[in-house]
């Protein structure tokens, strides 16, 4: 006997722990299913499109960390890649491995706080968390060293890097990367068998091949689903072209995919960051560029494989100081286009499985 | 795999993280070792080094530095003087990107190492010209290779006077010295 229900919609944030930043969800629930959903967001607008409008070429690098803030070195990457683009300067070549080494450094530290963050919201209150921000830990005190700044770090500038790293950064790289793997076996071991990790996520939340590609989804989500689309490979930008590294890919589209991706993701990282500390040639970290300089009128857009997807910038010169128009693409938001369909269906208990395994930020949503 | 096995070998991970010890901080009564390129807020700026040029004040992003300055009548071998009247940094909006610092032609204005300021009222939140001659000389080496060549560590709590903090020769240039250069570079 089918007992009679009416449907109930219910609010989820725009401040709850798991959104991982303030974004709303009405749910409409039939029981404990979801019926439909409707994701609000913009709660943490702060304009950056627009405020670059008005910054000249270098000052807009430090809006750029405030995008995806667990991801600041390689949306400064992004950012100035772009700009050399518009204006043809040159990139010395120890910069560009810098650059590689530290958006590599950078992955791992967001890719540990996605697995972290996607585990407490499975409920494992604390432990796994705690695990993976004691190793992101020692990835930002590298970054400390080379530029002063944990999160926000305004390491990059068009044309090369600021600052060539100190003396002391080298044994201490040396010796993270001969621990780093320990680690991560450490946290493999902890939680990628555990039953109820399993149970939870296997098979929930699926993404079809198909529905990922035509919800232009990137980054590894995208490989989750079983296309392996790297821009690094595909596109090859800075020296990533030298270096030797596999694509990991999944092959069911589901939650616990998108999870052991980000995982397999961080050995190869740390690959790339052995092969970067092993080739980088001396030489200077900076071409001659003025503070204020102004690239010939034209477009340009350049894109990296940021840690959650493909992040773009189009930039736009009038020949002035500052860009006409500044456009992001920011991945996080462009993965949350399949949500509606991941989510309909489901319990509203794997809901936040599902959100929390897409590993978006809102900085980056919001802009 | 039976059923249990992923949980026990989890708990193993536990078991052995429970003898470690911790990385934990007690954040008031321990502090964690700052690197020396640290960027922190009280900012050193040497007056003796700078001229007033604001260099700093146009490079901010965010706008938050006021200089007002006038002349001296003061000649010095770099040319006149200018007296500084007003230095504001309204640290309340500053991100601490060291742009300004970068930005500083004349090695004045350097990053600091605190970063302990709340404050009830916001306007409380302005390091004025005053603050700025008054506050240690610990410069952070952001941006100062200088600094760093030499080993310094703001933490070892060592001031830097400010004919050591340039980047140029210790010894500064003569008025005859610059003139000349001036004459050879036209």
């Amino acid at each position: 006997m089918a007992l009679p229900s009416e449907s109930i919609t219910i609010n989820l944030g725009p401040q709850h722990p798991s959104t991982h930043g303030v974004f709303r969800i009405r749910v409409t629930l039939d029981g404990e299913v979801i019926q439909d959903i409707e994701p609000i967001f913009g709660y943490l607008h702060r304009g950056t499109e627009k405020l670059a409008e008005e910054r000249t070429y270098t000052q807009i690098v430090t809006l750029t960390d405030r995008l995806d803030y667990t991801s600041s070195m390689i949306n400064n990457q992004a950012y100035v890649m772009a700009t050399e683009k518009l204006a043809g300067l040159e990139v010395p070549e120890r910069a560009q491995y810098l650059r590689v080494l530290t958006a590599e450094l950078q992955r791992v530290a967001s890719h540990l706080m996605g697995i972290g963050f996607f585990l407490q919201d499975l409920g494992a209150m604390g432990t796994p968390l705690m695990y993976c921000f004691r190793e992101r830990e020692r990835i930002l005190d590298l970054f400390e060293m080379i530029c002063g700044a944990r999160v926000t770090v305004s390491y990059m500038r068009p044309g090369g890097v600021t600052q060539e790293p100190p003396p002391e950064f080298w044994p201490a790289l040396k010796e993270l990367l001969s621990e780093f793997p320990h680690y991560i076996d450490e946290l493999e071991r902890l939680i990628l068998e555990n039953e109820i990790v399993v149970a939870r996520t296997k098979g929930v939340g699926l993404l079809p091949r198909e529905l990922a590609i035509d919800s232009s989804i990137s980054g590894p989500n995208l490989r989750a689903s079983g296309v392996a689309w790297d821009l690094r490979k595909a596109d090859p930008y800075d020296v990533y072209g030298r270096m030797d590294f596999d694509i990991p890919v999944g092959s069911n589209g589901d939650s616990y995919d998108r999870f052991l991706v980000r995982v397999m993701e961080i050995h190869q990282s740390l690959r790339i960051v052995e092969q970067c500390v092993q080739q980088i040639p001396d030489g200077p970290i900076r071409s001659e560029v003025p503070y204020f300089f102004r690239p010939p009128p034209g477009d340009a857009y350049a894109h990296v494989e940021a840690s959650k997807g493909e992040l773009g910038f189009y930039l736009v010169s009038d020949g002035g100081i500052a860009p006409y128009r500044c456009k992001i693409r920011a991945p996080s938001f462009i993965n949350l286009t399949a949500l509606t369909e991941m989510l309909l269906g489901w319990k509203v208990a794997d809901l936040m499985v599902i959100f929390g395994s897409l590993d978006v930020n809102m900085g980056e949503v919001d802009r | 795999m039976p059923f249990g096995l992923g949980i026990a070998k989890g708990m193993m991970v536990t078991l052995r993280n429970l003898a470690r010890k911790p990385v934990t901080v007690q954040y008031p009564e321990q502090r964690v070792t700052q690197n020396p390129r640290f960027r922190g807020e009280d900012f050193v700026w040497y007056e003796e080094r700078c001229t007033g040029c604001a260099s700093c004040a146009k490079y901010c992003p965010q706008g938050i530095i006021k200089i007002v300055t006038s002349p001296s009548g003061e000649q010095t071998q770099e040319g006149e003087k200018y007296k500084l009247e007003t230095f504001d940094i309204e640290i309340a909006r500053c991100m601490f990107c060291g742009l300004c610092v970068e930005a500083c032609p004349y090695d004045a204005l350097h990053m600091g190492t605190g970063f302990e300021r709340a404050m009830p009222r916001k306007s409380d939140l302005v390091i004025t010209v005053d603050e700025l001659r008054a506050s240690a000389k610990r410069p952070s080496t952001w941006f100062r290779p200088q600094l760093q060549d030499r080993g310094y560590d703001p933490a070892s709590g060592e001031e830097v006077s400010w004919q050591d903090a340039g980047r140029e020769a210790t010894v500064a240039p003569t008025y005859d010295d610059m003139l000349k250069r001036w004459v050879e570079k036209r």
